[in-house]
């Protein structure tokens, strides 16, 4: 059986969908910022994925995929600045304790 | 054949490693195993025929964030022993597997309109002909290094320490 869009996709979606349960469920800031880091990897496979399947000529998938990356490495160096003056400031970076936003 | 071997054994690998970083309680050891499903993500592309972005991934996610990531890790020391998953467990699993469900119902269903041309390779040369040419994706790039600006200013201004 040769591997076809279908089981990269798949790949993707299981990926994304890990992804997603340990955002939710972590408590961890850390660990919560490399699971979204997760969640992007898989949205790229799937992009790449398209792109080499769907119009292997025109690369345009690769080119999207090269912005994900951008604003993935933006979104870690914000992410992890506000980590550590979270930490800087209540000494713990445990989202359930942190809630002073929560209503 | 050749890539249906690397496909799965790149497949085990990121799914692997990534409920390893979901439900690894050491946070250490869950960014290490982070960097081996990052690794594992440069070989998918390589099967995709990626060869620029594989390398990139390596350079970017590899060399740089994983790095943010354990530096980060080590400044926040002493909270990293023990990380117990908070209750919302039960429903973000039910979400987290009913939009699997979906996703996988939703890709298996549809006629996605395969070309039967080869991928292009290698991808560097037109990949930079199409990001840079004159009605390629140039506004796109320059206002990616303005975000990337931005962001590395936001960082500095967040962590430094507050003198009065």
């Amino acid at each position: 059986m040769t591997i076809g869009l279908t089981h990269y996709l798949v790949l993707s979606a299981v990926l994304f969908c890990i992804g997603l349960y340990g955002a939710l469920t972590r408590r961890n800031a850390v660990i919560i910022l490399m699971c979204i880091e997760l969640m992007l990897n898989a949205v790229n496979i799937s992009l790449i994925a398209f792109s080499s399947y769907v119009v292997p000529q025109l690369l345009t998938g690769q080119v999207f995929a090269i912005f994900v990356m951008v604003v993935a490495a933006a979104e870690v160096a914000v992410g992890l600045a506000i980590v550590l003056a979270m930490f800087r400031h209540f000494k713990d970076i445990d989202i359930n304790n942190i809630n002073l936003l929560k209503w | 054949m050749g890539q249906t071997v690397a496909f799965w054994i790149m497949a085990v690998v990121i799914v692997g490693t990534a409920l390893a970083v979901v439900f690894l309680r050491n946070v250490f050891r869950a960014a290490l195993t982070l960097i081996l499903c990052f690794i594992a993500v440069a070989g998918i592309y390589i099967t995709l025929s990626a060869d620029f972005l594989a390398a990139v991934q390596i350079l970017v996610y590899v060399g740089a964030i994983s790095v943010l990531i354990i530096l980060a890790i080590m400044m926040t020391r002493g909270i990293q022993k023990g990380d117990p998953a908070n209750k919302l467990q039960i429903p973000a699993a039910i979400v987290a597997a009913v939009l699997l469900g979906i996703l996988v119902y939703a890709v298996t269903s549809t006629p996605w309109g395969i070309s039967s041309q080869p991928p292009l390779t290698p991808t560097t040369e037109p990949l930079a002909a199409k990001l840079f040419s004159e009605n390629g994706y140039i506004l796109p790039v320059l206002t990616g290094a303005t975000l990337l600006l931005a962001a590395i200013l936001g960082a500095i201004v967040i962590t430094r320490e507050n003198h009065k």
